[in-house]
C-alpha cells in the first residue's frame, strides 16, 4: 500500500506541476485534494489492513502525501495568478511619448500675470488692493491731486475727455483716468487712516501707439498714510518690494523729481545684480494739499505714494519687443505664455 | 536743457570737459539734484590732418568746367595742388586743407587720386565736412592773417567741450538759465559759485519810454531802458560759438546778446528800435477779438481777448507779450538806439495763449514756468556789459521805465520751517542749525533761532510757496541717497477683498476650461456697437486720436468678436476667449454707469457649451440664475439664447451670437457666448457650504424618461422632478435628450436619480412610491413618463 501511496503522490505532483491556468489548478485540486481523489480512496482502504502498525504507517504516509499535494497546489495557484497578471501587463504595453492633442489649458493675459504677481508681493508686505472707476471726474483725476484747473502740469498727461456731463457739472469735466491716483483720493475719502493700499488698474493717455506705448495701459500705485510716515519709509518699502519682486540681489534708489501730487518727489530706479540701473517709476511724500483734498489732516498724518507701469513688468519679464503684440489677442502670441 | 560745460564753468569750477571722470561727476551731481542727465555729448572734436593753407592761384581746366585746379601753400614753401568744385574762393584766401591720409568724419580717406590724369594732394573743406555746422555751400574761408600750417581747430579757437542734456522739471524755473543750474550745482559739489555781477554805468541824458500797463494782472512788471550808440553787426566769435553749441543761430550782436542774457540769467528780453517805436512808448493790453499781427517768424496770427499784446504808444501791436515780437518792430542794420524791454508775465496766461495759438518760443517756455520778477536790473546791466564788447560807444540813458502792477509777486516771501516737521517728513535727525548750511547756498535765506526758522524764499523760485517746498530743498541738498531705508510696521494685515478673490477664482475656472484671456481695445469705431446688434446710447471721446477709436464700449462683445475674426483670418479657428473688464454705458449720475463684466466667446461651439461654462462657474463660485429664453438679449441668436435672470435683475446672457452679427464681423464659425455682470456676481459672498452626513446605507438608482413638449423648458421639468422626488434624493442628472423625428414638437428627456436614506436601507416599496410621486408631479407639467 505504501508503494501505491507513493505512486499516487508522485503522479499527482507531476500533474500539478503541469497546471498552467487558474482553471487547471482548480481541476487538480478537485482531482487530488478532494474527497473523491485517489488518496482519499486509499484512505478508505486503510480498514482492510491487518495490523495496527501497518494501518498507522499507511495512514501517516497518506497524510504526508496529502500535505505535500496541498502545498504543491497552493504554490501552483500563486504562480499561475502571478503569470496571468504578468501576461496582462505585458500585453498592455504603450509608448507614453505618443502624445495625441495639445495641452488644453487657457492662457492668462500677460498683464494679468504681472498684475497678480505684483498684488501678491504687496499683499505680503501688508497692502490691501483698492479699485476705482476708469472714467473719472476732473476733480478726482486732477484737482484733488494738487492740479487745479489751469495748472500747467495737466498738459503733461495727454488726457482723453468724454462727452458725459454730470447733472450739476460742466461739459469737459469727465475724463478717462490718466493714472490710478484717483483711487488714492477715493480711498482717503472713504476710510480713516492708517491706510496701506495698492491700486492697480487700467489707465488712458492720448498717446499714439508704438513699440513701447499704448493709449490704454495699466499701472499700479501704492499709498501709505500713518502717523510719522517719512521718506525713509518710502525708500525702505520700495527696496523691500524690489527685492521681493525682482530678487535678493537687486537694489533701489530714490532720485529727486517733480510731480504735482507729491513733495518731496522722487523717481525710483532699480539696480540689477550686474550693477546697471533701470528707471521704474515715480514716488514721493503725499503733498499736504492732496491729503487735505482726501480729508486727511497733514499735521496729524503723513504718507507716501508710488506708482509704475504693469505692462512694462510683463514685457521685461518675457522679452516682448513690441508692447502692441501683447494686446493683439493673436493666439500665436497668447499661447506662448 | 542742453548745458555746455565750458560755459557752465564760467560760474564755478565744476569740471574739465576733457576729463571724462570730472564730466561724469558733474552729470551725477546734476542727476542727484533732480536734473536728470539723459545724454552727454562730446563736441568740438577736430579732424586730425586738416591744416590752414593759403590759396596761391586758381586754374580753370578746359575739359572740366565745374572744377578748378587750386594751388595752395601750407607755409612749408612747397606748392601743392588740389581739385575743387567750390566757387567761393579766390587767391590769398586762407582755407582748411585736408592733407593726404586724413580720415574725414564721414569715413572717407583723402587719397592722391585725382581727375583728368592729374593727381590731387588733398582736399579743401566746407564747414559741414569739418563738423562745424550745416553749411556746405562752399569752402569754409578762415579769417585773413591766419597763420599757415596750423590745425584748423587752433586757428578757429575750437576747444573740445561737452554738452550735457539734462531734464528740467516743471518745479525748477531757475534751471532754464545757466546761472540757476550753476547755483544749485555749486552748492551740491561744494565749489565756489561765481554769478556775473555787472555794474551798470548810466551816463546818458534822460530818455524815457512811457509804459502803460492796461492789463496788469497779465503783465505786472515792464521795464524799458533806452540804450544808444548801438552799431548792429556780428557778435564776438566766442559768443557765436556758445550760442551755436546751445542750439541757437547767431544773428547779430544785439540779438545774440539778447539770447545770451536769456540763456545765462533766464530773463527773456526784447530790444526795439526806438526810432521806429510808434509814440516812443509802450501799452500792454489784452487783444481785441480778431486783432492780428505778423510775428517774427513771418506768420500772420489772429488773437483773442485772452491774449496779451505789447503795443506802441499809438496802440499798434508790436509783439505778443512774453512770447514773440512782431516782424515790423525788429531791429535793422540801421538801428542805433534801442528800447530794451525786460518784463514779467503771469504764468497761466502765457500757457493758455501758447496752447491756443501753438505759438511757442524760448521766451514763452521760460515765462510759462516763471522767471524772476526781480531779476531785471542785473539782466539789463549784463546786456549792456556784453553788448559793449562789439559796441564800444554804447550809452545807457537815465529815466528807464519800470512799470509795476499790484499783481507782481512779493519780493520778500518768508515761510516758517519747523525742524521737527522736516525730520517727520524726511525721516532724518537734522538740527535747526543744519538748515542755513543746506539752504543759504541756494538762496533760501534762513534766519531766526530755535526749532522754527524763517526762510525767505528766493524770487527765482516762484514754485516755492510753503514749508513743504523748503523741505524738498533740504532733502535735495542733504541727498536722497542719505535718507534711511526702513519698512513701516503696521498691525493691519494685507489681503484681497472677497470680490478680488472671487475674480481670481473665476479666472482660474475659465483658464481650467481651456479658455484664454483677451484684452482688446475698449475704444470702438462709431458703427461697431450697431454692427454687433447692440442698441442704445454710448459715450464718445471728444478728442480721440482716431475716429475709429472714439466710442467707449458698452459691451465686451465687439472686441472679442473682432479677436475671433482676426484669428480666423490667420487660420486659427476654434478660438476660445474670455475677457474680464469694464464697460461704460452712459448714466445720469456724476459718472457713467460703468461696471465690470465677463464675456466668454467660444468659436466653433454651440449654445450648450456656453451653458456648460456657466454651470462650471456656478459650481465653483456659487450663485445661479434662471435661464429665460423668452428674453433674448440683443445681438444673440433668437432661438438659442437666453437672459440669465437673478431675482428681478438680469445677471447676464447665454447662448450664441446671431448669424447676421457673425457675418457683419466676418466670422464664419458659430460662436457660443456667455456674459455676466460681475459687479453683481462677484459681490455676492456665498455662505460656506454646510456639512451633510454621508449615509452608511446602500443607495438605489432610478432612471426616468419623460416626453416633454418643446414649449416647456428642461429646467422646469427638472425642478418638478426634484420636488416630486422628496427628501431621499441625493443626486439628479439629465443624461439623455432624444428628439424622435416622428414626434416633432417634443423630445424625450432622461433623468438619472439616486436615492438614499441616512437611517435605513430604502425598500422597493419606497422607490415605487417615490416614482409615483414624481410621475404625478410631472404630469401636471404635461410631461409623460415613458419608462
Amino acid at each position: 500500500m505504501i508503494s501505491d501511496i507513493t505512486t499516487a503522490r508522485d503522479a499527482a505532483l507531476a500533474d500539478i506541476a503541469q497546471a498552467d491556468s487558474p482553471d487547471a489548478v482548480a481541476a487538480m485540486t478537485t482531482r487530488y485534494a478532494g474527497k473523491k481523489g485517489e488518496l482519499a480512496g486509499l484512505k478508505k482502504q486503510l480498514g482492510s489492513l491487518e495490523s495496527i502498525d501497518a494501518k498507522k504507517e499507511a495512514g501517516a504516509a497518506i497524510n504526508a502525501a496529502m500535505a505535500a499535494i496541498d502545498a504543491a497546489l497552493e504554490r501552483r495557484r500563486t504562480a499561475v495568478a502571478a503569470d496571468a497578471i504578468r501576461i496582462q501587463v505585458e500585453a498592455e504595453r504603450i509608448d507614453l511619448t505618443e502624445y495625441l492633442g495639445k495641452p488644453k489649458r487657457g492662457h492668462a493675459h500677460l498683464v494679468t500675470q504681472a498684475w497678480e504677481r505684483l498684488e501678491d508681493v504687496f499683499v505680503g508686505l501688508g497692502f490691501r488692493v483698492a479699485e476705482g472707476p476708469e472714467v473719472e471726474t476732473d476733480w478726482h483725476n486732477f484737482e484733488a491731486l494738487n492740479m487745479p484747473i489751469g495748472h500747467p502740469a495737466r498738459g503733461e498727461w495727454d488726457t482723453l475727455f468724454v462727452d458725459h456731463v454730470p447733472p450739476e457739472g460742466e461739459a469737459g469735466t469727465t475724463v478717462l483716468r490718466t493714472h490710478t491716483s484717483p483711487v488714492q483720493i477715493r480711498t482717503m475719502l472713504d476710510e480713516e487712516p492708517p491706510i496701506r493700499i495698492i491700486a492697480p488698474g487700467r489707465v488712458f493717455r492720448r498717446d499714439t501707439p508704438d513699440a513701447t506705448h499704448m493709449p490704454v495701459f495699466h499701472q499700479i500705485e501704492g499709498l501709505v498714510i500713518d502717523r510719522d510716515i517719512s521718506m525713509a519709509d518710502l525708500a525702505g518699502t520700495i527696496d523691500a518690494f524690489t527685492k521681493a519682486f525682482f530678487g535678493k540681489g537687486w537694489n533701489s534708489r530714490l532720485r529727486p523729481s517733480y510731480f504735482p501730487f507729491t513733495e518731496p518727489s522722487a523717481e525710483f530706479d532699480i539696480q540689477r545684480p550686474d550693477g546697471s540701473w533701470i528707471e521704474l517709476g515715480g514716488s514721493g511724500m503725499v503733498h499736504p494739499n492732496v491729503l487735505r483734498a482726501g480729508g486727511v489732516d497733514p499735521e496729524e498724518w503723513s504718507g507716501f505714494a508710488f506708482g509704475f507701469g504693469i505692462d512694462r513688468m510683463a514685457i521685461m519679464r518675457h522679452g516682448v519687443a513690441d508692447i502692441r503684440e501683447m494686446f493683439s489677442d493673436d493666439l500665436r502670441f497668447v499661447e506662448q505664455f | 536743457m542742453k548745458i555746455l560745460l565750458s560755459w557752465l564753468n564760467e560760474y564755478g569750477d565744476f569740471g574739465d570737459p576733457t576729463d571724462a571722470d570730472a564730466v561724469q561727476r558733474v552729470a551725477d551731481a546734476l542727476t542727484s539734484l533732480g536734473l536728470e542727465v539723459d545724454a552727454i555729448e562730446a563736441i568740438g572734436e577736430t579732424v586730425d590732418g586738416v591744416v590752414t593753407a593759403r590759396i596761391l592761384r586758381l586754374e580753370a581746366h578746359p575739359d572740366a568746367a565745374k572744377v578748378q585746379r587750386v594751388y595752395v601753400d601750407v607755409g612749408d614753401g612747397n606748392e601743392r595742388h588740389v581739385w575743387c568744385g567750390a566757387s567761393n574762393i579766390s587767391a590769398d584766401d586762407i582755407v582748411p586743407l585736408a592733407t593726404l591720409g586724413t580720415t574725414m568724419p564721414n569715413g572717407m580717406t583723402i587719397e592722391r587720386r585725382g581727375i583728368l590724369g592729374i593727381d590731387s594732394e588733398g582736399m579743401l573743406c566746407s564747414a559741414q565736412e569739418l563738423g562745424l555746422g550745416e553749411d556746405h555751400s562752399g569752402i569754409r574761408v578762415l579769417p585773413a592773417g591766419t597763420a599757415l600750417g596750423l590745425p584748423y581747430g587752433d586757428a578757429l579757437g575750437i576747444d573740445p567741450d561737452v554738452l550735457i542734456d539734462a531734464d528740467v522739471t516743471r518745479n525748477r524755473p531757475d534751471c532754464w538759465g545757466y546761472v540757476g543750474i550753476a547755483r544749485d550745482l555749486a552748492a551740491k559739489m561744494g565749489v565756489e559759485f561765481r554769478p556775473p555781477t555787472p555794474g551798470l554805468k548810466v551816463d546818458g541824458e534822460e530818455r524815457t519810454t512811457p509804459v502803460e500797463l492796461v492789463d496788469g494782472e497779465r503783465c505786472s512788471r515792464f521795464t524799458s531802458t533806452v540804450i544808444s550808440g548801438v552799431a548792429v553787426g556780428e557778435s564776438a566769435e566766442w559768443m557765436q560759438r556758445r550760442l551755436t553749441a546751445a542750439g541757437m543761430r547767431p544773428i547779430s550782436n544785439v540779438v545774440d546778446v539778447s539770447n545770451y542774457v536769456m540763456l545765462e540769467l533766464n530773463q527773456p528780453n526784447h530790444a526795439y528800435d526806438l526810432d521806429t517805436l510808434g509814440g516812443g512808448g509802450f501799452r500792454v493790453r489784452l487783444a481785441t477779438d480778431g486783432e492780428h499781427l505778423v510775428t517774427l517768424d513771418g506768420e500772420d496770427r489772429t488773437f483773442s481777448t485772452n491774449d496779451l499784446l505789447i503795443c506802441d504808444a499809438n496802440d499798434v501791436p508790436i509783439g505778443v507779450g512774453g512770447i514773440m515780437g512782431g516782424l515790423d518792430s525788429e531791429i535793422s542794420d540801421a538801428t542805433t538806439t534801442v528800447a530794451l524791454e525786460m518784463a514779467w508775465f503771469e504764468l497761466v496766461g502765457i500757457g493758455r495763449t501758447v496752447t491756443r495759438t501753438g505759438l511757442r518760443s524760448e521766451a514763452s517756455q521760460r515765462f510759462e514756468r516763471g522767471v524772476d520778477p526781480y531779476g531785471m536790473p542785473t539782466a539789463v546791466a549784463r546786456f549792456v556789459e556784453l553788448l559793449e564788447e562789439t559796441c564800444p560807444d554804447l550809452v545807457v540813458h537815465s529815466g528807464a521805465a519800470d512799470a509795476r502792477s499790484e499783481d507782481l509777486p512779493e519780493q520778500y516771501r518768508p515761510v516758517e520751517v519747523r525742524i521737527a516737521n522736516v525730520n517727520r517728513i524726511l525721516g532724518t535727525e537734522l538740527v535747526a542749525d543744519d538748515l542755513p548750511k543746506l539752504l543759504d547756498p541756494i538762496g533760501y535765506t534762513v534766519s531766526g533761532t530755535g526749532g522754527t526758522r524763517t526762510v525767505d524764499l528766493p524770487t527765482w523760485r516762484l514754485d516755492s510757496t510753503a514749508e513743504i517746498d523748503v523741505i524738498e530743498e533740504v532733502a535735495r541738498h542733504y541727498g536722497y541717497d542719505r535718507l534711511g531705508k526702513r519698512v513701516p510696521i503696521s498691525s493691519d494685515h494685507g489681503g484681497l477683498t472677497v470680490r478680488q478673490q472671487r475674480r481670481r477664482e473665476l479666472r482660474d475656472v475659465l483658464l481650467g476650461l481651456g479658455i484664454s484671456e483677451a484684452m482688446p481695445n475698449p475704444f470702438l469705431a462709431p458703427d461697431t456697437l450697431e454692427k454687433a446688434g447692440l442698441e442704445g446710447e454710448s459715450i464718445t471721446i471728444t478728442n480721440p486720436l482716431v475716429s475709429d477709436e472714439s466710442v467707449l464700449r458698452t459691451s465686451l462683445r465687439p472686441g472679442l468678436q473682432q479677436a475671433i475674426a482676426f484669428n480666423e483670418s490667420h487660420r486659427r479657428t476654434g478660438a476660445r476667449f474670455f475677457e474680464i473688464g469694464h464697460v461704460y454705458p452712459p448714466g445720469a449720475g456724476d459718472l457713467p454707469d460703468e461696471y465690470e463684466a465677463l464675456t466668454v466667446v467660444l468659436a466653433g461651439s454651440e449654445a450648450p457649451e456656453a451653458m456648460a461654462v456657466w454651470r462650471e462657474i456656478t459650481a465653483a463660485l456659487g450663485g445661479g440664475a434662471r435661464v429665460d429664453q423668452n428674453r433674448v438679449p440683443l445681438g444673440l441668436h433668437a432661438t438659442r439664447s437666453a437672459t440669465l435672470q437673478a431675482g428681478k435683475v438680469p445677471l447676464g446672457a447665454v447662448g450664441e451670437i446671431a448669424p447676421d452679427v457673425l457675418a457683419a464681423f466676418g466670422v464664419t464659425e458659430r460662436v457660443a457666448i456667455l456674459e455676466i455682470d460681475l459687479d453683481q456676481f462677484l459681490a455676492r459672498e456665498p455662505k460656506p457650504v454646510q456639512w451633510k452626513a454621508t449615509s452608511r446605507y446602500p443607495s438605489s438608482d432610478l432612471d426616468l424618461s419623460f416626453r416633454l413638449s418643446d414649449d416647456v423648458s428642461a429646467e422646469k421639468l427638472e425642478k418638478v422632478v426634484r420636488q416630486g422626488a422628496g427628501k431621499y434624493l441625493v443626486d439628479l442628472d439629465l443624461f439623455d435628450n432624444y428628439r424622435d423625428p416622428d414626434l416633432p414638437g417634443s423630445r424625450a428627456l432622461g433623468f438619472r436619480l439616486r436615492f438614499q436614506a441616512t437611517d435605513r436601507s430604502l425598500t422597493d416599496a419606497d422607490t415605487a412610491e417615490i416614482r409615483r410621486g414624481i410621475e404625478a408631479a410631472a404630469t401636471k407639467l404635461g410631461a409623460e413618463l415613458r419608462s
